[in-house]
């Protein structure tokens, strides 16, 4: 029972909320929504208990899906650890946000619609993580992209939110399409599409090579790097990311929920859900942990820039994605799911922290305009200290183990990449620490920027929006140390969810890090702080004095490495001119005038010329029938000339 | 039940109702209310007889059933023949529930010559039903030939400012191409003495008289699909089609074309099949690409849904030439599929045309706020039509793309790339007309969705899910009698594929 409730009640409060929302009012529909979701986080709660901790793992069959006569699919609930994990996550962040939206959202005309939103996003996301098979994966997949579109898109008046809504959308497509090549090539060398078909058929997969290009590749690399870049569109990697920081057009709930915690974790679940096959390819494995370095990166650098407080924080989920990313490449895919689980409370709590300054300084989200208001809100300053200690990895907070653990397993690894990723893994360090503490001095510290207006209206959230903000803070606090001994427990806690091959584990090797190596992530994140304080607080002009010596650094940074502007060129202007050039001079240019009217022309032209022969003029005719007389009188002398000589 | 002639009786209840309604004198408002009464009441029942035909459907044989004979020419074997197998048993099905909709669809926005347009309807069903139905492939050509003259008059008389152009356009495209039909048609009768399918089917022809006979044939159905580059008349047709013209012309008529590629192509000219495959991909491929841009650009909702259709009978095109069942069966799914979302979409359009009286893009926006009913629906239809799965439209295109991969990647990828392309165009649409601000004042005062029109959008909402989260009882309806078609095809069995990987190219 508890199994179906966690999975169909958050699609029960979308269709009540969604079908009787206006009659049932705001302040009804924002608490049924709320208690269904927070029942379904209990159920949650109790699923990890029995399946994680109890270890029963099961299936529940629901129905037939597609069947035809060489492949059958059907909807099903997978538990496993691996599905009971998540299950928690997606459950109890989204119960919160429910719960912190009913205040956050309390002025805005459309709460019920917001709340139906939210509960089909918590039931795609439910399918999504308890599959049995790729293909329901797959509708999760872009059932929660629909969601994300929906919410990204709420306020649907500004032309902005319609255009960030879009963008998620389609560029979440281009991932889907690679993801579903790879479901295809798996279906078709392995005849199924279920996940324990697939891995006891992995040898199938083995054999096959293909070749491309004059390169030969092996299957396995193939469908690992085509899987990899669905991951990379919904987990928004280096290249596909764009339309991550613009997503925060959404109502901050949303980006809290979706865009931190969960949906954006999907692509590090899948690929880690499909570990034995990554296994298999090394090659995959050092590409995905390249580009994961890369985002890490990459993120880090453009979230120090930005003024907006919501894109510094969209930044930060895009690095942390990184280092789930570059775990998976270094076959660490415990602690990929150990910093999904720590990352998922720390960011919501940081996200939701932020709301609650925007909502205290009258929507204002420019960090420029903030500063010194930390003595107004109180509260919410405290959360967001927990927040971005966690964050940073401050020893002992739940970011510091999982942090930890990536780094230390990349350390110990042995592909010959690893150290670079480890240096890469390192500077994002100091980089986190850099941004979040910059984000915390200018938004709470120094003087006040904010116009009098805005500071006379300053106030602490209600306790509806605190509420969730402290369980969040809790399980930023204490979750990643209660749970370490479980995560890095292996197949006992893990079960079959996770696979490992002997020569990629480094769970021994890890226990022999060099003391330097254990201590470099703190210095590290030591180092981001000071840098923050000294530039924010102790001497303040220096960011204005680095952007002006370093203006082409800080321009390129600022303008997030200019994605978007090559895009727009090279990829958007393009596609828009072909469809204009293959409509109005191919369609109507080139089709049209030969085609149709051409042959109707041609038709038209012909019957003309022929009705001029009866021109009426008897002297015509008569020369013509002489004319034709003289050919048939030749005609038949021709004729007997033939016979008579042949 | 053996003795009732169920196929004759769904092909021709809407003549006789057609003929019931020409017998109403004058053209009083009354009157007028009488014959629609007429037309919906007969379409309905034409739809619950196909209902029953359903029923009595045995699904496992893949042979025809139900079947009827009436003699007419002794010397080919001609008869007026109708049978139902698992091929056209979904299009009777489809035609039989649009029709209805249709008719209410247009209870208030045909407004001259109400009992004609209803005759012309009604005949429009006999004779769309007839071309399913009909195993005799002269009986074929006479119903698929004369759906032409309904369509031509719907267009011509009911249609918008440009119809008489479009209407021509339409005629002519369609009647050159079926020209060629006719040709090998009476070729394959003087050769073969018989005008019945069933011994066309059975009897094989030279490679020489394949190939000839499956170009007449392509010409014809290509040009009614239709495939990339004999679409034009398409988006035309669609612009200055009424409503309802519209959505038979996108649910059903187009249909009739992959309909013609099961029926005749694949059984009959297996080896031209193969032949001219790689020209059907290629076709295909450009169409996908190339009509999704085109779509993109279009300042006239009719004309971006009439192309975003070109795009995914594409589909259709490609499934039925992989020949293997995945690809098949998804051309089968996607024709139906698109027959309801289509539909749905054409008449979305038409609500708003009836209000407003226009359909430029640039018309509208912001319609969420003031018709937020309508919006929810538009959104979902927006949906299937991208391939969201749940919805009818994933299920079609995932089972086509499945085939295709079969055969090729790069195929694939290129066909997929419809994925990308739809939700751009289909998006884009959405954020210009239903989101943004409400910036037209003319559409202040525009009402949702009218109880009419919501008996008409729900049930194709409904059917859209339905066949999305649980497709069996379609995608069994064709099961068997795909696999006999493809019989001559010898598709590699997937396990013969394993152990000897193939090259991607």
């Amino acid at each position: 029972m508890i199994y179906y409730a966690a999975i169909f009640l958050p699609l029960l409060s979308f269709l009540i909320v969604g079908a009787f929302g206006k009659r049932l009012g705001d302040h009804y529909s924002g608490w049924l929504s709320t208690t269904m979701l927070l029942v379904a986080a209990v159920c949650g709660g109790f699923i990890f208990k029995n399946v994680a901790l109890g270890g029963e793992h099961h299936v529940i069959h629901l129905f037939d899906w597609l069947t035809t006569p060489t492949l059958s699919v059907s909807w099903a609930l997978k538990f496993d650890t691996l599905s009971a994990l998540m299950i928690v996550v997606v459950t109890s962040v989204s119960a919160m946000v429910h719960m912190y939206s009913i205040g956050y959202m309390q002025h805005d005309p459309s709460l019920p619609r917001f709340m139906a939103y939210l509960g089909l996003f918590t039931f795609f996301m439910l399918m999504l993580v308890t599959a049995s098979n790729l293909m329901q994966l797959f509708f999760g997949w872009e059932g929660v992209g629909l969601a994300s579109y929906l919410l990204i898109g709420f306020w649907y008046e500004r032309e902005s939110a319609n255009a960030a809504a879009m963008k998620a959308f389609v560029v979440n497509r281009v991932g889907d399409v690679s993801f579903a090549l790879g479901l295809f090539l798996i279906y078709v060398l392995t005849g199924s599409l279920d996940f324990d078909v697939i891995f006891s058929k992995l040898y199938l997969i083995a054999q096959a090579h293909y070749s491309f290009m004059g390169l030969n590749i092996s299957a396995s690399t193939l469908i690992a790097l085509l899987l990899f870049g669905g991951a990379m569109g919904k987990s928004a990697q280096l290249g596909l990311h764009v339309w991550l920081p613009d997503a925060m057009e959404g109502p901050t709930p949303v980006s809290a929920l979706i865009h931190a915690a969960t949906m954006v974790t999907a692509g590090v679940f899948m690929l880690v859900r499909m570990s034995a096959l990554l296994e298999q390819s090394e090659v995959a494995l050092m590409i995905i942990a390249c580009v994961g370095a890369a985002t890490a990166l990459f993120a880090g650098t453009v979230a120090v820039t930005q003024n907006d407080i919501k894109r510094v924080i969209a930044y930060s989920t895009c690095s942390q994605l990184g280092y789930m990313f570059f775990a998976i490449g270094m076959c660490a895919y415990h602690a990929a799911m150990f910093h999904l689980f720590t990352h998922a409370f720390f960011k919501a709590l940081l996200f939701l922290g932020a709301g609650s300054v925007i909502h205290a300084m009258s929507d204002e989200q420019d960090m420029q305009k903030m500063g010194g208001i930390w003595k107004f809100i109180p509260v919410t300053y405290g959360f967001m200290w927990i927040g971005t200690l966690a964050l940073t990895g401050f020893p002992l907070l739940s970011g510091y183990f999982s942090k930890d653990l990536i780094l230390e397993s990349t350390f110990a690894n042995q592909f010959p990449i690893a150290g670079g990723v480890y240096a890469v893994g390192i500077l994002a360090a100091a980089l986190t620490a850099l941004y979040s503490w910059r984000l915390m001095f200018l938004t709470f510290h120094g003087a006040p920027r904010a116009d009098d207006r805005v500071m006379a209206h300053i106030h602490e959230s209600p306790l509806v929006m605190i509420m969730p903000l402290c369980i969040l803070a809790l399980g930023s606090l204490f979750a990643g140390g209660l749970t370490y001994p479980l995560f890095t427990s292996g197949a006992s806690f893990w079960g079959n969810g996770i696979t490992i091959l002997p020569i990629h584990d480094v769970h021994e090797a890890i226990h022999h890090l060099p003391l330097w190596a254990q201590v470099l992530p703190l210095v590290a994140g030591l180092f981001g702080f000071v840098c923050a304080i000294t530039a924010y607080i102790w001497q303040e002009d220096i960011p204005s004095r680095m952007a002006a010596r370093f203006s082409r650094t800080y321009q390129f940074l600022y303008n997030k490495w200019y994605f978007d502007e090559l895009y727009e060129r090279f990829i958007v202007n393009p596609t828009w001119c072909m469809g204009m050039i293959f409509w109005k001079s191919i369609d109507q240019g080139l089709i049209d005038p030969y085609l149709p009217d051409g042959a109707a022309g041609l038709i038209d032209k012909a019957s003309f010329k022929a009705s001029r022969l009866q021109s009426g003029i008897i002297s015509q005719y008569a020369v013509i029938m002489l004319l034709g007389l003289v050919a048939f009188t030749l005609w038949q002398l021709f004729n007997d000339w033939v016979l008579s000589h042949g | 039940m053996d003795n009732v002639p169920i196929l004759s009786l769904i092909t021709f209840l809407p003549l006789l109702g057609a003929l019931a309604i020409m017998f109403m004198r004058t053209s009083h408002p009354h009157v007028d209310l009488n014959a629609k009464r007429v037309a919906l009441w007969v379409s309905v029942t034409t739809f619950l007889l196909t209902l029953l035909c359903w029923y009595e459907f045995k699904i496992d044989l893949p042979t025809y059933q139900l079947t009827e004979r009436y003699m007419w020419m002794e010397k080919f074997h001609t008869a007026l023949a109708l049978g139902v197998d698992g091929i056209s048993l979904p299009f009777v099905m489809l035609t039989g529930f649009l029709t209805p909709l249709c008719i209410l669809a247009s209870w208030t926005s045909v407004e001259k010559k109400v009992k004609a347009f209803m005759i012309m309807f009604l005949a429009l069903e006999t004779l769309v039903m007839g071309t399913f139905l009909a195993t005799d492939l002269l009986i074929f050509y006479i119903f698929f030939e004369a759906v032409l003259l309904p369509m031509y008059f719907i267009i011509g008389i009911w249609g918008g400012q440009r119809r008489v152009y479009a209407a021509f356009k339409f005629f002519l495209y369609t009647l050159a191409g079926s020209v060629f039909m006719l040709i090998a048609i009476m070729a394959m009768m003087s050769e073969i003495g018989s005008s019945n399918m069933l011994d066309i089917t059975g009897s094989t022809f030279s490679r020489t008289w394949q190939i000839w006979l499956w170009l007449a044939f392509f010409i014809s159905f290509a040009v009614k699909m239709p495939m990339w580059p004999v679409h034009t008349w398409l988006p035309d047709a669609h612009v200055e089609a009424p409503t309802a013209g519209s959505v038979i012309l996108a649910g059903v008529l187009l249909k009739m074309g992959g309909y013609g590629f099961i029926r005749f192509l694949l059984p009959m000219f297996p080896e031209a099949s193969q032949l001219f495959a790689p020209l059907v991909y290629t076709l295909s491929l450009i169409a996908v690409v190339y009509t999704s841009l085109v779509a993109l650009v279009q300042e006239d909702i009719k004309k971006l849904i009439a192309y975003s259709s070109i795009a995914h009978m594409s589909f259709v095109t490609m499934g039925i030439f992989t020949f293997n069942s995945h690809g098949l069966q998804g051309a089968m799914a996607q024709m139906i599929s698109h027959g309801l979302i289509s539909s749905a979409l054409f008449l979305c359009v038409g609500v708003i045309y009836d209000r407003m009286h226009t359909r430029e893009i640039a018309f509208y926006s912001g319609l969420a706020s003031r018709m937020p009913k309508y919006s929810i629906l538009f959104v979902l239809f927006v949906m299937a039509s991208i391939g969201l799965p749940g919805t009818s439209g994933f299920i079609a295109e995932f089972m086509v793309l499945m085939g295709t991969m079969e055969k090729n990647g790069w195929m694939t990828l290129l066909l997929a790339s419809s994925m990308v392309l739809g939700a751009v165009y289909m998006l884009y649409l959405t954020r210009r007309i239903i989101f943004g601000k409400m910036l037209n004042a003319d559409l202040i005062s525009i009402e949702d969705l009218s109880m009419r029109e919501k008996v008409v959008l729900i049930p194709l909402a409904v059917l859209i899910l339905y066949l999305g989260i649980y497709p069996k009882p379609l995608l069994n309806m064709s099961v068997s009698v795909v696999q006999v078609t493809l019989k001559d095809y010898g598709s590699m069995p997937l396990i013969t594929q394993l152990t000897a990987p193939q090259g991607k190219e």
